[in-house]
């Protein structure tokens, strides 16, 4: 029978079936940070179990990090939380890339930088944002803490078959659009929770003409329309960014690997329960206005007018009148960075847009690299010299202001032009106001001082 | 997992659709090692901001199931989420949909997520809203929500049903096929990625 990608993969993992319960499905590899991790180890010690595969798992550093300064710059409990992840990886035999590690970062950013992230794996992480790894063709999703201490002690997780849901773009991208302003006009068009229950497969011209780190922009932010997995299959594209990285499989076995991968794409007549439809010459670059990824519109669009009291409620927070021009708000802060655009192709977007010219006078901007690899690249192709020029801040890697969990946060009323994936009230730093964006779009921001389209910059 | 049967409590009115984690319990709290204790962070920045915010109404003082609107926890995979609510005395919450990861948190701890129609919710928020002393049972064992009149049938799927009935410990529900997982880690390609024990 014809089946989807996710089908397959979902199939190559099922450990146990039984009528009435769910399936329990074997995981490939866990990935684990500071945050979401100490309950489920000291869950674990106080049952007396044991981590059950160290060589499946590897943990990292990256929600609460300072981004200057270094480790000591962190507050006591954030602290804390990193000493509990070095006693537990300690006392697990787990992988650990730490503060001062040139592979610490940004779980989803390294995860994929190391090779680690293959075609057909399951892929599970404490983190919303783990289906950034399915633009590799791999089944990955976020979890809770009490799932995280479930695979530790078991390497499965029990789960519900999803529903099979196909985005399709068709077309070639207007100049200027970029996959941000793809996942973002997509969430405009189907609503935050419209994804929910559904593991989507994202296909079609569109999607394959992108880079890995295009189609992870857009799988990352699957979670941000409800969905539970995002994933694009694997082509030519993906095999070379793959090829010789230190985790990617060598030699005869990288030929073993390449067979099993072209198989995994969904067979011609697969069934989906659902299909969504994009014509890519339809998209711009976007930008959102209130305090959801969906209330989206195009940068040459106006704030509009509200539809419910939701919507009166996200417009009272974010201070903007119906009708405003969004290219007439000004901001305050930039934020490039995050899981969504903080790879080395999204820092080059944002350099060529600001090369040779300066951060406007009322701006305060921060490029924080997605990972300490990434960030060495950077400025191994001079980069962080165009964007220290211009004016802008260069950290070190992490999570950073996408979250705010560490030093880097919005004071409140501050608004911010931002690449990370959320404009939840107060996620940035209580109060904070929060316009989602790309990069070459949050570069623009931070010339003009107000939300512009990057189009009539270049 | 504290088995969950039945419980009758009071209930508090959250009339917004779309309530995310980063509200629930927003991130500074997220640095604490322990698992209890989160409660007083709940909706910590509603609380605070918002003088006539329902659940810091006296009336609704005590209450232990929350009403409210679709989608309720999307964003982040913060278990956190769930503590926090639980801490706080809440057994249930009862909403016209929940986003996924939020609701396989709350089932993982025994805190009932409840799912009505939209229309159901509504007169139930209206119940609450007349009379905020009015009880509600959640009777999982018969899947029903009655309060003053009002009973509605809802889905939950027996499995899932059976786990919160007995308070089973899911970890230990896994160990038990102990042999097929072994199996399974037999006939695993060689070339898959491992990553060495230091």
């Amino acid at each position: 029978m014809a089946r989807t990608l996710a089908q397959k993969i979902w199939d190559d993992h099922v450990v146990r079936s039984a009528p009435g319960e769910p399936d329990l499905l074997f995981v490939d590899l866990h990935l684990v940070h500071e945050v979401t991790s100490p309950q489920a180890f000291e869950a674990l010690r106080l049952a007396g179990r044991r981590v059950r595969r160290p060589d499946l798992t590897v943990a990292t550093m990256d929600h609460n990090t300072p981004t200057r300064g270094g480790r000591q710059a962190a507050d006591d409990v954030s602290g804390k939380q990193m000493d509990a992840l070095e006693e537990n990886c300690r006392w697990a035999g787990v992988r650990l890339y730490g503060m001062g590690s040139r592979h610490q970062g940004i779980v989803h950013v390294i995860g994929p930088e190391l090779g680690l992230t293959q075609p057909g794996l399951v892929i599970v992480c404490g983190d919303s944002h783990t289906s950034t790894h399915g633009a590799f063709g791999a089944l990955a999703f976020g979890i809770g803490s009490s799932e995280v201490e479930h695979v530790l002690a078991t390497q499965c997780l029990p789960q519900g078959r999803p529903h099979d849901l196909a985005v399709t773009i068709e077309g070639e991208l207007p100049l200027g659009v970029v996959a941000k302003d793809v996942v973002l006009g997509l969430v405009s068009r189907v609503g935050i929770s419209g994804g929910q229950g559904s593991a989507v497969e994202y296909r079609g011209s569109t999607i394959r003409a992108l880079s890995m780190e295009g189609r992870m922009t857009i799988c990352n932010m699957s979670i941000e329309w409800g969905a539970r997995v995002g994933m694009v299959a694997p082509d030519d594209t993906t095999m070379a960014y793959l090829e010789g990285r230190p985790h990617a499989p060598r030699g005869a076995d990288w030929e073993n690997a390449i067979d099993a991968w072209r198989g995994l794409a969904s067979d011609e007549n697969a069934p989906f329960h659902q299909e969504i439809r994009l014509d890519a010459a339809t998209l711009e670059p976007c930008v959102t206005w209130g305090t959801n990824p969906g209330q989206a519109v195009p940068v040459g669009g106006r704030v509009p007018e509200p539809a419910d009291e939701n919507q009166e409620r996200a417009l009272r927070y974010m201070a903007l009148r119906p009708g405003t021009a969004m290219e007439d708000i000004a901001i305050d802060r930039v934020f490039i960075g995050s899981c969504t655009n903080a790879r080395l192709e999204d820092l080059r977007a944002a350099a060529a847009v600001i090369q040779g010219r300066l951060v406007h006078q009322n701006v305060q901007a921060l490029v924080v690299p997605g990972s300490t690899q990434v960030k060495l690249a950077a400025e191994a192709e001079g980069l962080d010299r165009v964007f220290r020029d211009a004016g802008f801040e260069w950290r070190d890697a992490g999570c950073s202001m996408c979250l705010g969990m560490n030093p880097d946060i919005l004071q409140p009323g501050e608004r911010c032009a931002s690449t990370s994936n959320r404009n939840f009230e107060g996620r940035q730093g209580a109060g904070g106001r929060t316009h989602l964006l790309s990069p070459p779009m949050a570069a623009a921001a931070a010339l003009t001082g107000h939300l512009v389209d990057v189009r009539s910059l270049v | 997992m504290e088995p969950f049967r039945r419980h009758q409590g009071r209930m508090v009115p959250l009339d917004r659709d779309n309530v995310d984690t980063d509200q629930i319990i927003p991130k500074q709290f997220l640095k604490r090692i322990e698992r209890s204790g989160f409660g007083p962070f709940l909706f910590y920045d509603w609380r605070r901001n918002d003088p006539d915010f329902v659940l810091e109404r006296p009336e609704y003082q005590g209450a232990s199931v929350l009403l409210t609107g679709a989608n309720f926890g999307c964003g982040s995979s913060r278990e956190h989420a769930p503590w926090s609510l639980q801490d706080a005395g809440f057994k249930a919450v009862i909403a016209p949909s929940f986003a996924d990861i939020f609701r396989t948190n709350c089932l993982k701890i025994g805190l009932l997520p409840v799912q009505l129609s939209e229309s159901s919710v509504r007169r139930l928020m209206e119940l609450a809203q007349e009379d905020p002393a009015i009880p509600v049972t959640v009777d999982l064992q018969a899947r029903t929500v009655s309060a003053a009149g009002f009973s509605e049938p809802f889905e939950m799927d027996d499995f899932a049903r059976d786990c919160l009935l007995n308070g089973w410990d899911d970890v230990g529900l896994t160990l038990r096929h102990e042999d097929a997982i072994s199996a399974y880690e037999q006939r695993r390609a060689a070339w898959l990625p491992r990553v060495p024990t230091p």
